[in-house]
Parts: structure tokens; C-alpha cells; sequence
């Protein structure tokens, strides 16, 4: 691994950043919407309710979790697609990058901008909310890290399915995180979704996440090993998702896509 | 004898039932400015773009410098480069911003004092900090000439490097490049429709035709060798009446 090759990724993606408004604004803008649009809800879900369940912790923490793993996710992507957008793929995939290379610099670029999503985030919700992190103790380290992996293993996933399918299947990516939000309870139990509902969210590694928060909120036992069950589960999805793309990427050399990418398809 | 920079050899690429590359072999010698001619659809980016590593051959073998392109991409394409009006750097970065990326991913050591010698060399150092997507054509091609350079490389693929410049900086670019050929220990694989510029700039040329090596030799010689008048008219023939060409 070169990691001059990898911060050249990077560095691209700081240099579009920084000249342009339109890619700073959504780092933090939706995380900033989402927050007040749950810290209200959770605000007065807790003043009407007479469980004395603690809803700021419970929903309003798992729904910016779920938003720090759709930064991540995304942060994949739109690294990805600012070289579709500039029909960069010729001029990349001539020089000696490897692919290994150019994926490690979309997750390092995913890194750098989901910072900044996540300081808002974590800034907006302790000042404004009174949600500090801390109250979860030390099963957030986990909860963050797998998170963090399935986002990756996803945006990785997403951008091959994008580089098989052409441009125009950038629609195909936005949706995946309200797809999969349904079946990993990030508001509800795991147990109140229905027998193949609750199948799916068996392999899909947020769902340990969010059932180990609720448990936190409510002062039970987190169960250690299945949260690091859950991690092995999310590093085997970057593995496929990594041999995904790296598939798709020879399938491209093969057929003269990437040369032609703006064609979409060679037929 | 001094190793080839390119060898090319049996290079075939079939698509479906169309065969684009059919089976040929060249080579480019150091100090060499080869040009590969023939007319639209004659297979020339397709072997530019295998000899990229963008394209996988179906059938072939190509080295660089001795070295094997399949086996060693990464390696083979850090001593290579390429410009073409088709792949302009992106147009929402800077001219030094795009250079500096691609210096990091050629491994350029002295990244500052390259970048600044090429925007003299290229007469580009009033849009250093400007947008490529602003420029125009013939300024975006100097850019992506000036990215071409950057590592120095040992082989320069160029496809049609001045078909949108005006014909006194395409004058200089064809100065630079064989420059760039004689200076060196570099070769270069040049393609154009521009007949007195191949003539002017080429030692050698290659006539491509539906995918194969029609006819190989010196540009000042060959047209009189194969009866014609000039290299355009020769051009036109290969281009409309192949099979009436004494071939290789």
C-alpha cells in the first residue's frame, strides 16, 4: 500500500471542499436538521409520558448514531462520485493507483468529512439537548465501531453497484440507508418486527448497535459478545464488499468501461 | 542493442463478435517518435488504452521497458504517461491542484519545482490557480500535456495531443515533444490526422486498419514506396481502399 497514492485521493477531495459551499454545507446540515427535528420530539415525548423510560437517550442517541453511520456511508460514495462526476476514471486508473490504493483513500476522505458531521452532532445535542455520549459509557466505543465499518462496507458496496450500472444508478444509493433502517431498529425492539423482518436484521450488524442502546438507556446488561460478534459481522462485509468492487473494477478493465464510462454500458 | 521502451506483441482485443485489435505487434524504441495512424475506428485507442492498462487484452503481451504490463501494472504505469483530448483532468480543480494530485500518484519526487517548471514549459503559469473546467480547449490540452510530463516518464502515449490547439502552439508542442524524445532515454506513441504534423514530428508511423498493421515505415519515404504523393494521400487510401495497398 502506497499511502502517498492514498492521500492524493484525499487531498482531492479537501481541495473540493474547501472551494465550494454547496459540498461543506450538507457535512453537517441534515445531522444539524435531525437533531432538532428529534431533540424536540424526544424533549416532549419525555414530559408527556409516564414510563420514565429517558427518550433523549434512548431515541434521540440512536437516531444521530444512525446518522453518523449514514455520513460514513455517504462520505464513501460522494468521494467515489466526484470521479464520475469529472469523468476522472482515465486519467485515475492510468496512473499506477491500485485499486486497494483507491478505495483506502474514499474511506480515508469518508473519515475526514464525517468528522466534521459528527463534532456538529455531538456538539448540537450536548449544548441544545442535554444528550452527552458519556451516558452511555464505554459500549459506545463498539457501537461507534461497527457503525463505522457497516457504513463503509455499504458506501464501498454502493460505489461498485455505481460503477457497474453507469452514472445513472447514482439514484440506486441515496435510498439505502431508509431501505435498511426498518429492519436494524434503530427506534424500536428488534422483537416487535415480524418473523422475516427479524431475520434480516440477524445479519445485518446495526441491529446489535441499537438492541445494546436501548438496553444502556434502560439500565440492563449489553451483551459484550454479541457486540463483538456484530464487528467480525461488519469486517466480513467490508471483505465481500472490498472483493465486490475489486470485481467490478476487473469486469470494467475487461469490457473497456472505464475507458468509456460515460457510455454506461459498452452494448 | 538498447531495450525497447514498448513491445507490443500479438495484441488482440475482441468484443462480442468485433474484433477491434487484431493481433498486432510493434515495438517503440528509445529517442523514437512512433506514430500510429489509420483511419476513425481502426483499433488506435483501443491499443492505447491496453498499453493504459484500462483496457485488458484479450489476447498479447505488452512490456514496458522489459517489464510486463499484466504482471506489474502498478510499476510499468509509474515510468508511463499519456494526454488526450478525450480525458481532460476535472474541470472543478485548479490547474496546480490537479497537477499536484497527479504528481502524488506518479510518485513525483520534487513535486513544487516540477509543477512550476512544466507551467513555464506549457506557458500555463498565469492559470495556476485557475479552474481547468474554465479554460479553454487548447489551454486544457497544454494542462493535460503538462500532467503527461509529470513523472518524467519513460514511455508517452499521446492521442491526437494537438487537435485543438492553433497551429502556432501546436507548433510548440510538437517542439516540446520531440524535445521530450531526443533529451531523454524516453519514447513516445503518437496518433494524429494531421498528416504534415506526423511527417514533421514521427520517425516512424504504423497504419492501422480494421484493427491490423497495414504498412510500417519512415513518413518522409513511405508514401513514395507504396506510389503515392504524400503521406495524406496515403492516408485516404488505407483509410478507403486497403486491400489495393501492398501490406506487411
Amino acid at each position: 500500500m502506497n499511502f502517498t497514492r492514498v492521500f492524493a485521493i484525499v487531498l482531492r477531495q479537501y481541495y473540493l471542499i474547501r472551494a465550494s459551499f454547496s459540498r461543506v454545507l450538507p457535512l453537517f446540515i441534515w445531522v444539524a436538521v435531525d437533531i432538532i427535528l428529534w431533540g424536540f420530539l424526544t424533549r416532549y415525548l419525555n414530559s408527556v409520558a409516564l414510563s420514565g423510560v429517558n427518550f433523549v437517550l434512548a431515541m434521540l442517541g440512536a437516531v444521530l448514531l444512525w446518522d453518523f453511520f449514514i455520513r460514513i456511508m455517504q462520505g464513501v460514495t460522494m468521494a467515489f462520485f466526484e470521479d464520475v462526476w469529472s469523468r476522472n476514471f482515465l486519467n485515475l486508473f492510468s496512473t499506477p493507483i491500485l485499486v486497494s490504493e483507491y478505495l483506502a483513500g474514499l474511506v480515508a476522505s469518508s473519515m475526514v468529512t464525517s468528522l466534521v458531521g459528527i463534532v456538529v452532532m455531538i456538539i448540537l445535542a450536548s449544548v441544545v439537548f442535554g444528550l452527552s455520549f458519556l451516558s452511555y459509557g464505554i459500549v459506545i466505543v463498539p457501537c461507534l465501531l461497527v457503525l463505522f465499518m457497516f457504513g463503509i462496507a455499504l458506501g464501498i458496496a454502493a460505489s461498485a453497484l455505481v460503477l457497474r450500472l453507469g452514472p445513472a444508478a447514482e439514484w440506486f444509493i441515496w435510498p439505502i440507508p431508509a431501505i435498511i433502517s426498518p429492519f436494524v431498529g434503530v427506534l424500536y425492539p428488534i422483537t416487535i418486527l415480524p418473523g422475516w423482518m427479524q431475520a434480516v436484521s440477524l445479519a445485518l450488524p446495526p441491529s446489535y448497535v441499537f438492541e445494546a442502546l436501548r438496553a444502556t438507556a434502560k439500565h440492563q446488561a449489553v451483551s459484550w459478545l454479541v457486540l463483538l460478534a456484530s464487528i467480525i459481522l461488519a469486517a466480513v462485509y467490508i471483505l465481500l464488499a472490498c472483493r465486490y468492487f475489486i470485481a467490478t473494477y476487473r469486469q470494467a478493465v475487461r469490457t473497456g468501461l472505464i475507458a468509456r464510462y460515460s457510455a454506461e454500458s459498452l452494448s | 542493442m538498447a531495450e525497447k521502451v514498448l513491445a507490443v506483441k500479438d495484441l488482440k482485443k475482441v468484443y462480442g463478435k468485433t474484433v477491434a485489435v487484431d493481433g498486432i505487434s510493434f515495438s517503440v524504441a528509445p529517442n523514437e517518435v512512433v506514430g500510429l495512424l489509420g483511419p476513425n475506428g481502426a483499433g488506435k485507442t483501443t491499443t492505447i488504452n491496453m498499453v493504459l492498462g484500462v483496457l485488458e487484452p484479450t489476447h498479447g503481451t505488452i512490456t514496458v521497458d522489459g517489464d510486463d504490463l499484466a504482471a506489474n501494472r502498478s510499476r510499468v504505469l509509474s515510468r508511463t504517461n499519456f494526454a488526450a483530448v478525450y480525458a481532460p483532468l476535472p474541470g472543478n480543480l485548479t490547474v496546480y491542484q490537479n497537477l499536484h494530485i497527479f504528481s502524488l500518484l506518479y510518485g513525483v519526487k520534487d513535486i513544487a519545482d516540477s509543477i512550476g517548471r512544466l507551467l513555464k514549459r506549457f506557458d500555463l503559469e498565469k492559470f495556476r490557480n485557475t479552474k481547468c473546467g474554465v479554460l479553454s480547449s487548447g489551454e486544457q490540452t497544454r494542462v493535460g500535456l503538462a500532467k503527461a510530463m509529470l513523472n518524467d516518464p519513460h514511455l508517452l502515449l499521446l492521442d491526437e495531443p494537438t487537435a485543438s490547439l492553433d497551429p502556432s502552439i501546436a507548433r510548440d508542442i510538437r517542439a516540446v515533444i520531440r524535445d521530450f524524445a531526443a533529451q531523454g532515454s524516453g519514447g513516445v506513441l503518437w496518433t494524429s490526422h494531421n498528416m504534415h504534423e506526423v511527417e514533421a514530428v514521427c520517425d516512424r508511423v504504423l497504419f492501422l486498419s480494421h484493427g491490423k498493421i497495414l504498412l510500417e515505415g519512415n513518413p518522409k519515404t513511405l508514401p513514395q514506396e507504396q506510389g503515392k504523393a504524400n503521406l495524406e494521400e496515403l492516408f485516404i487510401t488505407v483509410a478507403r481502399e486497403p486491400l489495393s495497398l501492398e501490406t506487411l
